[in-house]
């Protein structure tokens, strides 16, 4: 009889620990953001008006907060590999794009991004990728850094590939990037190193013109 | 690809940017957006009632009717719309899966009719989103049987043809069939009736004998009795013998319940004929002669009720554990507590806990004999929290009971264990299939050398002089396939492969290649760049051609016009790893060619041609590699190991 309280008890305490946590995330999400008014954000970044358009339609939908958080981006941007973990990289990226480090993107700072990649100078580009590389934003790309970022980048791919991905090929790569980037030889690639490298390189440049018919 | 998908894959190619300072390989060209158009509100009017959608919601899904050409069939020209003569009702829930992406079943639609617009639609029901997917799966069980029972009531009139036995085994089954059965069916129901009737009567005291005592009918006419039981016995040992003879599985027959019942129902007659009337086997004698008893579960195939009871207890089985666990516990308790309680008591009842049990049991299903009872207070306490804990604990497990009877009842026995494994086991084949579906989508279409036909001309490099316009149809022709949202999405995955420098393939060529590398470890042999010997560490035995030989300008096949727009082609048939060093030969070379030409309007300026496994062509690159020994080189469907490039002069 005591026994049977017992068990009543339990899953009662059980119950009402669920519905807290569903309780403490229907506030989170209640809460708004709206953007600022499409004349400002067509100011400020490269997009026509329809485009801009476009991106907010898209961007509401699936976010009709108004923010994306970092698990959401991380699902998002999984669904594009479903071989691999993109979890990493997208880590990488949400904190590319959370320019003002709040922990979530809102459409402002989504569409600067885009304006960037899509539209930018490719100084503005190669700007952009140091700054994703640069994980803790300190002006250098450590060997360290660079071995994270590219192991997020082999991570993405996932065990089936042809040839078999093995422990120390994302090493090789960081140290095939340090050879070329590195010119002083002093361990880190600042930006300038970093941008002049990628000038003179014909199939870097080539490919940041890659994605400009995207929108 | 779900619609979130679909607005996110600009960001995602955006975002790949991010990997080309990285990359060391150039990078596929980008599919082309031919028809750009702006984006434009498209009205399908469904019976009069007019729905309005973006163009691009519609082309999200490009293997409905909706999201491919087929519904221009449905166009009306004087009103510029799209018209259908199907049910408004159901068109909204399909509308919004393209909106949304997900497919919602609505509870009150039926489902047949449901059913039928989503196949006029070209949607499959298997992407019914998880909220709804139970509840359509279930009313689409329901409807099957109950379409089944339909068909199997018009069965029984038919059939023709059924041998003797099987006609036997039917009419046993269903007793309405023939007037043979019902007959049958009601003489053995009649019977049963009978044989459970003299045994109560058997007991019954009738009359008086001379010596004073009163003696049942049993003993007083035993020879009736006895040619009575043995009437029974021979009708129930006939019936089950047919019915042994008639069943087609005859050793399933033998383990089910029913004839469990009627074995034990005629053995102790036979076992009573058997044995003699000796002393000390006359005690179990007696105890055989209450397994008669049991004849009246016969009654059981006579009646729906009794079986639908019996399956009830049969599910219901954890209730019913649960209820005797709890019971069992409490009773102990309480016992335990009266007998201390009692035990100071004089000439109590109580004397020890096991005659205790007794009193609880009976305090506690509120019967009360009063044989027992505590005389002091606190025997008289606990003895009434007793009696009230045990109204609760037995009226909990009750309703539980009577509930499943009556689900059962309804439904008509149909396992439900049975059914949720089943959903259960389809809802995870769901979820991986949606996983591995766009995987497997891009890997089909490399297959089909679509990634290949994004680059440059996709042919075999002996057949390039023969007929250049051929690719370019079958280029057209392939590129109709697949949509613009996937050919971009197998761009971004082409990328990555590019940036790695590594390819994606299906688990079973992993497991191959794996195996291999596992199996045969042993250091590659490229002579021409004994450098990187530390970094080729072990070599998958499929590739066999080890020898690396970068060909700067051994092909100066010029005559072939196509030649002239490659820039920069060389041969390479070792391992993918060794393209690293490929790569550095290659910006030697290009550092010694200087500009590399890029002719044509905005293609690649090292254009990647595949070969064929063939060992022919190879052999005419590398005159010193061996043939491939693996008969299963060739199913690698997307030949990257041998990749040429031709450097032009």
């Amino acid at each position: 009889m005591g026994a049977l309280m017992v068990i009543f008890s339990l899953q009662t305490k059980q119950r009402r620990k669920m519905t807290d946590s569903v309780e403490d995330e229907l506030e989170l999400s209640a809460a708004r953001h709206r953007p600022e008014a499409l004349e400002q954000l067509e100011a400020q970044t490269r997009f026509s008006r329809k485009e801009l358009q476009i991106l907010y339609r898209g961007f509401k939908n699936e976010c009709p907060s108004g923010v994306v958080n970092e698990d959401t981006f991380k699902e998002i941007y999984s669904q594009f590999f479903p071989q691999g973990d993109a979890s990493t990289y997208a880590h990488f990226l949400f904190d590319a794009f959370d320019t003002d480090h709040n922990g979530s993107v809102s459409f402002e700072d989504f569409v600067m991004g885009l304006s960037i990649l899509l539209r930018g100078t490719v100084q503005e580009k190669l700007n952009w990728a140091f700054n994703l590389y640069d994980i803790n934003k300190d002006g250098y790309i450590t060997k360290e850094e660079m071995l994270d970022i590219i192991k997020s980048i082999y991570d993405m791919m996932g065990k089936c590939t042809y040839p078999t991905l093995k422990e120390e090929t994302p090493r090789q790569h960081v140290e095939i990037f340090f050879q070329k980037m590195d010119k002083n030889r002093d361990g880190v690639v600042t930006i300038d190193e970093f941008i002049d490298c990628c000038q003179n390189d014909e199939n870097i440049m080539k490919s940041m013109q890659l994605f400009e018919n995207v929108i | 690809m779900a619609a979130g998908v679909a607005a996110w894959l600009p960001f995602a190619r955006a975002a790949a940017i991010g990997w080309m300072p990285v990359a060391n390989l150039p990078m596929p060209i980008a599919p082309t957006n031919k028809n750009k158009h702006q984006d434009e509100l498209i009205i399908l009017n469904v019976s009069g009632r007019r729905f309005q959608t973006w163009r691009n919601t519609l082309d999200r899904y490009p293997d409905t009717l909706l999201g491919s050409s087929e519904k221009e069939f449905f166009f009306n020209e004087e009103t510029r719309e799209y018209f259908f003569d199907r049910d408004p009702d159901v068109f909204r829930s399909i509308l919004n899966f393209y909106r949304t992406g997900k497919l919602h079943y609505p509870r009150y639609e039926c489902i047949s009719a449901y059913d039928e617009e989503l196949a006029f639609f070209g949607i499959i029901p298997e992407i019914i989103s998880d909220c709804c997917y139970e509840e359509y799966k279930d009313r689409k069980r329901e409807n099957a049987e109950r379409l089944m029972d339909d068909l199997e009531d018009n069965k029984d009139s038919k059939l023709p043809n059924m041998t003797f036995r099987e006609t036997m085994w039917r009419a046993f089954e269903n007793p309405h069939t023939s007037t043979m059965a019902l007959v049958f069916y009601y003489v053995t129901g009649f019977f049963i009736a009978i044989s459970v009737i003299t045994n109560v009567v058997e007991t019954v005291p009738c009359g008086y004998m001379p010596n004073q005592r009163d003696i049942p009918c049993g003993e007083r006419y035993t020879e009736a009795f006895f040619c009575m039981d043995t009437a029974c016995v021979m009708i129930f040992t006939v019936e089950y013998l047919m019915r042994l003879f008639a069943a087609p599985s005859r050793y399933r027959f033998m383990r089910s319940v029913m004839s469990i019942i009627d074995v034990v129902a005629i053995l102790p007659y036979y076992i009573g004929l058997v044995m003699t009337n000796n002393e000390d086997v006359s005690g179990a004698f007696v105890t055989l002669r209450v397994f008669r008893v049991f004849r009246i579960f016969k009654f059981s195939r006579h009646s729906q009720g009794l079986r639908i009871l019996g399956y009830t207890l049969k599910s219901c089985a954890s209730e019913l554990g649960f209820l005797l666990f709890s019971l069992t516990m409490a009773i102990i308790i309480f016992a335990t507590v009266m007998f201390y309680a009692e035990k100071g008591s004089s000439s109590s009842k109580f004397t020890s806990i096991p005659a205790s049990f007794w009193y609880t049991i009976v305090t506690m299903t509120t019967l009360g004999y009063g044989d027992m009872v505590p005389k002091t207070i606190a025997g008289k306490i606990f003895g009434s929290i007793c009696s009230l804990s045990g109204v609760l604990v037995i009226a909990l497990p009750v309703p539980v009971i009577v509930s499943n009877f009556s689900r059962i009842y309804h439904q008509n026995q149909r396992a439900d264990k049975r059914r949720a494994q089943k959903v259960q086991k389809a809802r995870l084949s769901r979820m991986r299939i949606s996983k591995s579906g766009s995987s497997s989508a891009f890997l089909h279409s490399k297959r089909n050398g679509l990634n290949q036909s994004l680059e440059l001309t996709q042919l075999p490099y002996y057949k390039m002089k023969l007929s250049p316009q051929g690719s370019l149809e079958e280029d057209q022709q392939l590129k109709k396939t697949t949509s613009l949202l996937e050919s971009q999405h197998h761009h971004l995955l082409h990328c990555l492969e590019k940036t790695t420098n590594h390819e994606f393939v299906d688990e079973r060529l992993y497991e191959q290649g794996y195996m291999q590398t596992a199996l045969q470890n042993f250091p590659s042999q490229s002579p021409s760049l004994s450098s990187e010997e530390g970094i080729t560490g072990t070599c998958c035995s499929r590739r066999t051609k080890k020898s690396m030989q970068p060909l700067s300008a051994t092909h100066t096949h010029s005559h072939t016009h196509n030649l002239q727009e490659l820039s920069a082609l060389h041969i390479q048939c070792g391992e993918r790893q060794a393209l690293n060093t490929s790569r550095s030969s290659l910006n030697l070379m290009s550092d010694e060619s200087g500009s590399l030409n890029c002719k044509s309007s905005g293609l690649v300026t090292t254009a990647i041609i595949t070969i064929p496994t063939p060992p022919s062509n190879n052999s005419r690159a590398s005159p010193d590699a061996p043939p491939p020994p693996n008969p299963d080189a060739p199913p690698l469907p997307n030949p990257g190991n041998d990749v040429v490039k031709i450097s032009a002069l």
